[in-house]
């Protein structure tokens, strides 16, 4: 497991890279591992605004389908639509791969983690 | 359906085999004149239908039970009935009953994933290809409860992949229909829009849905449109001009069908996103509401949005053809609230009976079939506008059910038709009361006897004539 220093976390289990206001949102190594081969990614539209903490799609694996929420409120600018035809990507390579991009409006909360505070929180959630 | 044991192939095959030329020849060593050259005098094959018939006249004379009680009842109990409204008669091939009640099928009507047989999910494969190959959509899932929950489910559906949240509905879906989708959609913040049909003097388009008020009622939060063909009065919508008004404005068109049947003359609703059909005709008996069979059919980029149960083709670890439920992840044993929707079970059984059935009748079989329905339709209005009665919405296609008028109420005209033992058409006032107090729906399938509509328009035209002494 791999959590880029750069990236911010949720304990939903989404990474947020933050340049000015412009957010590119993945799922992280854990949530890749956790949930098996995926098959499917279901994407939001362009232009959809979403609040801080909301769903904006899900993503399916051969066991179970997982919704997707924002770390950040924002306007979706963009979505990686490669993903219908290969969503095994974020299995291979989930802190390279993103989902989503937001213009974002609520800045990020201040509940979102650092990668060794997101290590550790998983470390304590795989120990119960 | 004839079941004989050799085709004249397989004889041939049977004489070159032993090296002999023919049956004739065969036989040589029995002296011509013992031998018969004519047929035997027995009567021909009867057809299924003709058998059970010969035997039921049998069982009406025998006296089983109380012998006394049963000389107490008319000669024939058997009442004609000329209902349909979402429910029809149907011929139902003996085979389907002897198949079902097999323990194989019967006691393991609706198992999961661990204990499903192969045998069972191939039979569910071969349903839903049908229905897909009969609505000309591209997936079909295993089925659903009935034609009423599968349009509701489909409106939910509608609102998945659009991200809308609204419908606009025909009034001449099926009014029940439209109960259960209200009750469905009321806690769900899906507001319903109905929207009227053409008057019934309007030429060529009468009985069909107003199309210039559907396009005003479409807006930018209607998900869909959901209309029936054949409508609830028998009408065949045009589907075609109604699913490009629906897609201008970025709506889906749902088409419920709940006379499947009507398949078999009447093009597939192709230009819909989904089809919503009612299977009951298809080998299901009539009963008292249910069991139904209902199946939801779409366009495949909807699939992960469709409700209930998919079978799906596969490999096994040897390589080998094999069936699996898949794609589970939407349904609520795994995805718990978050599923596509709350069916838990399906219709295995029933649809089993329906796979039978379009198996027993095959492509051409259903066209004869629904060409019988038309065929019966069609003499039924002649003989029962021959009697004084007025029908409505003509002019534009129908399949086998028509609005029917007469000088008096329903109820009168069917309280004299019940005294022949006959069961008149569904008084429609309940629901469309701009129709008046005398209309009706009338129903005629392949089961429905001239003598039976020669009955009918006898009665008709009686309360027809003892008016006139009265005006008189």
């Amino acid at each position: 497991m791999s959590y880029p220093e750069t990236y911010k976390y949720a304990k939903s289990h989404e990474w947020l890279l933050l340049e000015g206001d412009a957010a590119t949102v993945g799922i992280t190594d854990y949530a890749q591992s956790s949930l098996g081969d995926i098959v499917f990614v279901e994407l939001p539209k362009v232009g959809q605004e979403i609040e801080a903490g909301a769903t904006f799609g899900s993503v399916e694996s051969v066991k179970a389908v997982s919704d997707l929420y924002s770390p950040v409120g924002g306007t979706v600018t963009e979505v990686n639509s490669a993903l219908n035809d290969a969503p095994e990507t974020i299995n291979t390579a989930a802190n390279e791969t993103w989902i989503i991009k937001l213009a974002v409006k609520d800045a990020a909360p201040g509940s979102l983690l650092s990668a060794s505070e997101y290590e550790k929180f998983v470390a304590e959630e795989t120990g119960h | 359906m004839r079941y004989l044991p050799k085709s004249p192939a397989d004889r041939e095959a049977m004489l070159a085999e032993i090296g002999v030329a023919s049956i004739e020849s065969l036989f040589e060593t029995i002296p011509a004149e013992y031998r018969l050259t004519h047929d035997l005098e027995i009567p021909r094959q009867h057809s299924e239908s003709e058998i059970l018939e010969r035997f039921r006249a049998f069982g009406s004379n025998v006296a089983s039970g109380d012998a006394l009680e049963l000389a107490a009842q008319p000669a024939s109990k058997l009442f004609a009935s000329f209902l349909g409204a979402g429910a029809y008669r149907h011929y139902r091939p003996v085979i389907i009953d002897s198949l079902v009640q097999r323990g194989e099928f019967l006691t393991s009507y609706t198992p999961y994933q661990p204990e499903i047989s192969q045998g069972t999910l191939q039979a569910m494969f071969e349903f839903q290809t049908m229905i897909c190959e009969l609505t000309g959509m591209e997936i079909a899932n295993a089925s659903m409860y009935d034609g009423s929950t599968g349009a509701a489910e489909s409106v939910l559906m509608a609102c998945r992949v659009t991200g809308r949240q609204g419908a606009v509905v025909a009034r001449t879906v099926h009014p029940e229909y439209r109960e259960v989708l209200a009750t469905v959609t009321k806690h769900q913040e899906i507001p319903i829009t109905e929207v009227g049909y053409v008057a019934p003097d309007a030429g060529n388009q009468s009985g069909r849905v107003d199309l210039a008020a559907l396009d005003a009622a479409i807006t930018d939060e209607t998900a869909c449109v959901l209309i029936q063909s054949p409508n609830f009065f028998g009408t065949i919508e045009d589907v075609a001009a109604i699913a490009e008004i629906a897609h201008a404005k970025g709506a889906l068109l749902i088409v419920s069908i709940a006379e499947a049947v009507s398949l078999g003359v009447i093009k597939a609703p192709v230009e819909a996103d989904i089809v919503s059909l009612e299977a009951q005709s298809f080998g299901v008996a009539v009963g008292f509401g249910g069991p139904y069979c209902g199946v939801i059919a779409c366009k495949e980029k909807f699939l992960r949005q469709m409700p209930g149960r998919l079978v799906g083709e596969t490999k096994d670890t040897n390589g080998k053809r094999g069936w699996v439920l898949t794609l589970s992840t939407r349904e609520q044993h795994i995805r718990r609230e978050k599923a596509t929707s709350n069916i838990c079970t399906n219709q295995a059984l029933v649809a089993m009976m329906v796979t039978i059935f379009l198996t027993v009748y095959g492509k051409q079989g259903l066209r004869e079939l629904a060409e019988q329905n038309l065929a019966k339709a069609a003499y039924l209005r002649k003989t029962l506008l021959d009697a004084g009665a007025k029908t409505k919405f003509d002019g534009t296609p129908r399949f086998h059910e028509f609005v029917l008028t007469t000088k008096e109420s329903a109820a009168a005209v069917n309280a004299k038709l019940l005294e022949k033992q006959i069961v008149g058409g569904l008084a429609l006032a309940k629901w469309y009361p701009e129709l008046g107090e005398s209309a009706t729906l009338w129903c005629a399938t392949e089961l429905t006897t001239k003598a039976q509509m020669d009955a009918a328009a006898a009665v008709l035209a009686g309360v027809r004539e003892q008016e006139l002494v009265g005006v008189k």
